[in-house]
């Protein structure tokens, strides 16, 4: 034993007031869990190139001959299916990604180390936003990644864009993903911290992914779904991202599957709009979960 | 080292008519106490007896539903924060990321507490000497062994030099050396000014351990003191008999003034005497052999903290799983 424990004068524990950035140790211990395990960090990023791969390729090819016949709108883009579902494709993966994100904390419950995050002086607030931060970075890299090999394999992204226009492009898919992936984390956390079982959170997790991502744009234009989908789709966080990211990567016009998509700016800030409203939505939640939570 | 002078100072910890319940079931029944600075205060009592239900309320993880806390100066309702600042503590189970290294572990501690980066690494490399773990510095903890675990999470604890250090069962589950060699560190923490809130529900390791012992079962303090006082209450020797006529022999034995309390055992009975156990048992002798009762085993020793348990709680206690022996007591002479 070395007689050197207890200083003179303790000041090594700073004002609560202080603590603005405990989100940060959150954010750490994640990204360092997140490179740590080797397979799952290969695995999530090759899953969404190999989607794009198998499944982009194999549609794309039946979809691109269906509409080969159909009429050209005179001065307007034909664009592949191929590229239509890439923007699917990063929006789907962000999905997942974010839904999952949240599980870290179901097993930090199980397994006791949520205590020692609870019982600390750091604010619960920093734990959701750690959480989502890391998520964020997450998605951020698996977009890139899929726009990349998708370029490599012939979706047409950013074809015909200036440099400037490409960096402002990324830059606006980027912020897109962010406000949808912080909403499906903060979501995904308010679970994760009121559940007891990893496959209870399983589950529901499944059970939402389905309607999200089916009742979207990701893979089909929505405007022939019967009219109860179509409301449930025009207003789903999934179509509000698609819609982003088809904007910033393809154009505000343009043509896939014989439809006619034309963005204005207008509705590019309305479907982000909806996002910031459900992300602020899903942290109430997310909050109100995490207030009342007790881990002992 | 340790500055037992220090009586004047306020109690580092103070607890007042403290309940705390799930549902209908009290896991605390209106307990008070206090712990002074420097001191080892530790709950004794079996599994379920509410002493993790206690602590984890005086840690801020389970409200405050009744009566009031201080500790380190801070009201637990009041300034849940300024506690949090001021405490370390070493949860019952190992809870250390598996996938962490020994450093990593101190280091997120470190920051979750908004340590100066400079300060938490000199604190981290200060540690890792103290609880031996250097070499494993940046080896993941599920490469660890029990102790060595134990050892780490207790460097965690004082990561942020806390003014009270909560230990919730230290030494469950380590091998007997390892325990030995745990209580050293923790003696060694105390001497160095951390005042220690321990619970345990090993006799010897309260008995070894702590300055002063509460005695808790069914979420009520039963008795508190001193391991001295706490023996001495049982009075100064036990001594156990058999008989040919265990019943005959109490019914005679009950009354003689020496004796302070009769426990009925199995096979035979152990008499509490308020005397030096060697001058009152040739009297003792004398009663039985004039009625004719036959003794076939003698024992004489002093009260140990397994009995000061046994005759406060009314059980034994085992180590998990195991049910409770029954002892029934006769005090004074009524059943």
């Amino acid at each position: 034993m070395k007689g050197r424990l207890l200083p003179a004068a303790c000041s090594c524990v700073e004002e609560g007031d202080n603590m603005a950035y405990g989100f940060m140790t959150i954010y750490w211990r994640d990204m360092v869990r997140f490179v740590r395990f080797k397979t799952l960090l290969v695995s999530s990023l090759l899953q969404p190139a190999l989607w794009l791969a198998f499944f982009g390729i194999a549609m794309a090819s039946n979809f691109d001959r269906l509409t080969a016949g159909m009429p050209v709108l005179p001065g307007v883009r034909v664009v592949g299916y191929l590229t239509f579902m890439g923007a699917g494709i990063i929006a789907m993966t962000t999905l997942f990604t974010s839904l999952f994100g949240g599980i870290v904390i179901l097993f930090d419950k199980n397994w006791g180390l949520m205590r020692e995050i609870l019982a600390s002086p750091m604010n619960r607030n920093h734990i959701i936003f750690g959480i989502g931060l890391s998520g964020v970075t997450k998605s951020f890299i698996q977009a890139i990644i899929i726009m990349g090999f998708g370029i490599l394999i012939g979706t047409a992204f950013f074809a015909g864009f200036t440099p400037l226009q490409t960096v402002i492009s990324i830059g606006g898919i980027l912020a897109f993903v962010a406000m949808f992936a912080l909403g499906f984390l903060f979501l995904s956390a308010g679970i994760a911290i009121s559940m007891e079982s990893p496959e209870g959170l399983q589950g529901i997790i499944t059970l939402l992914t389905m309607p999200i991502f089916f009742a979207s744009n990701a893979l089909y234009p929505i405007d022939t779904f019967p009219e109860i989908l179509k409301i449930v789709s025009v207003y789903n966080p999934m179509t509000l991202l698609i819609t982003g990211i088809r904007y910033f990567a393809i154009g505000p016009d343009f043509v896939t599957l014989g439809k006619h998509y034309v963005y204005l700016p207008m509705d590019i800030a309305w479907a982000f709009g909806g996002l910031v409203i459900f992300t602020v939505i899903m942290f109430t939640f997310a909050w109100w979960r995490f207030r009342n939570a007790v881990v002992t | 080292m340790q500055q037992n002078e220090k009586n004047t100072e306020p109690p580092i910890i103070i607890v007042e008519n403290l309940e705390h319940a799930f549902g209908d079931f009290k896991a605390v029944d209106n307990i008070s106490f206090t712990v002074k600075k420097g001191q080892i205060f530790s709950f004794l009592g079996p599994n379920g007896a509410g002493k993790s239900t206690a602590i984890n309320v005086l840690i801020t993880l389970l409200s405050l539903q009744k009566g009031k806390a201080s500790v380190a100066g801070f009201d637990l309702k009041r300034d849940p924060q300024k506690v949090r600042e001021s405490i370390g503590i070493v949860f019952q189970d190992i809870t250390l990321d598996r996938d962490m290294t020994v450093w990593e572990i101190l280091e997120f501690h470190g920051r979750l507490y908004n340590m100066p980066d400079d300060e938490r690494r000199k604190r981290i490399d200060e540690l890792l000497e103290l609880v031996q773990l250097e070499t494993k510095r940046n080896e993941r903890t599920k490469s660890l062994s029990g102790g060595m675990k134990r050892r780490l999470e207790i460097a965690r604890g004082l990561m942020t030099r806390p003014k009270v250090l909560f230990l919730d069962e230290p030494t469950i589950g380590l091998d007997p050396q390892t325990r030995l060699r745990m209580w050293d560190y923790i003696k060694g923490v105390n001497n160095e000014g951390t005042t220690i809130f321990l619970t345990t529900h090993y006799m010897d390791e309260a008995d070894h351990l702590s300055d002063r012992i509460s005695i808790i079962d069914h979420g009520k303090i039963v008795i508190s003191g001193t391991s001295w006082e706490l023996k001495n209450t049982l009075g100064r020797d036990i001594i156990y008999l058999e008989t040919s006529d265990n019943d005959a022999a109490v019914r005679l034995l009950k009354d003689l003034p020496a004796i302070r309390t009769i426990k009925v055992k199995s096979r035979g009975f152990s008499l509490m005497v308020n005397e030096d156990g060697t001058k009152v048992l040739p009297g003792i002798l004398d009663v039985l052999r004039n009625a004719s009762i036959e003794l076939t085993t003698i024992n004489l020793k002093k009260p140990s903290m397994d009995d000061v348990f046994v005759f406060y709680t009314g059980k034994e206690i085992r180590d998990e799983g195991a049910a409770p022996a029954r002892g029934l007591f006769l005090r004074g002479g009524g059943r």
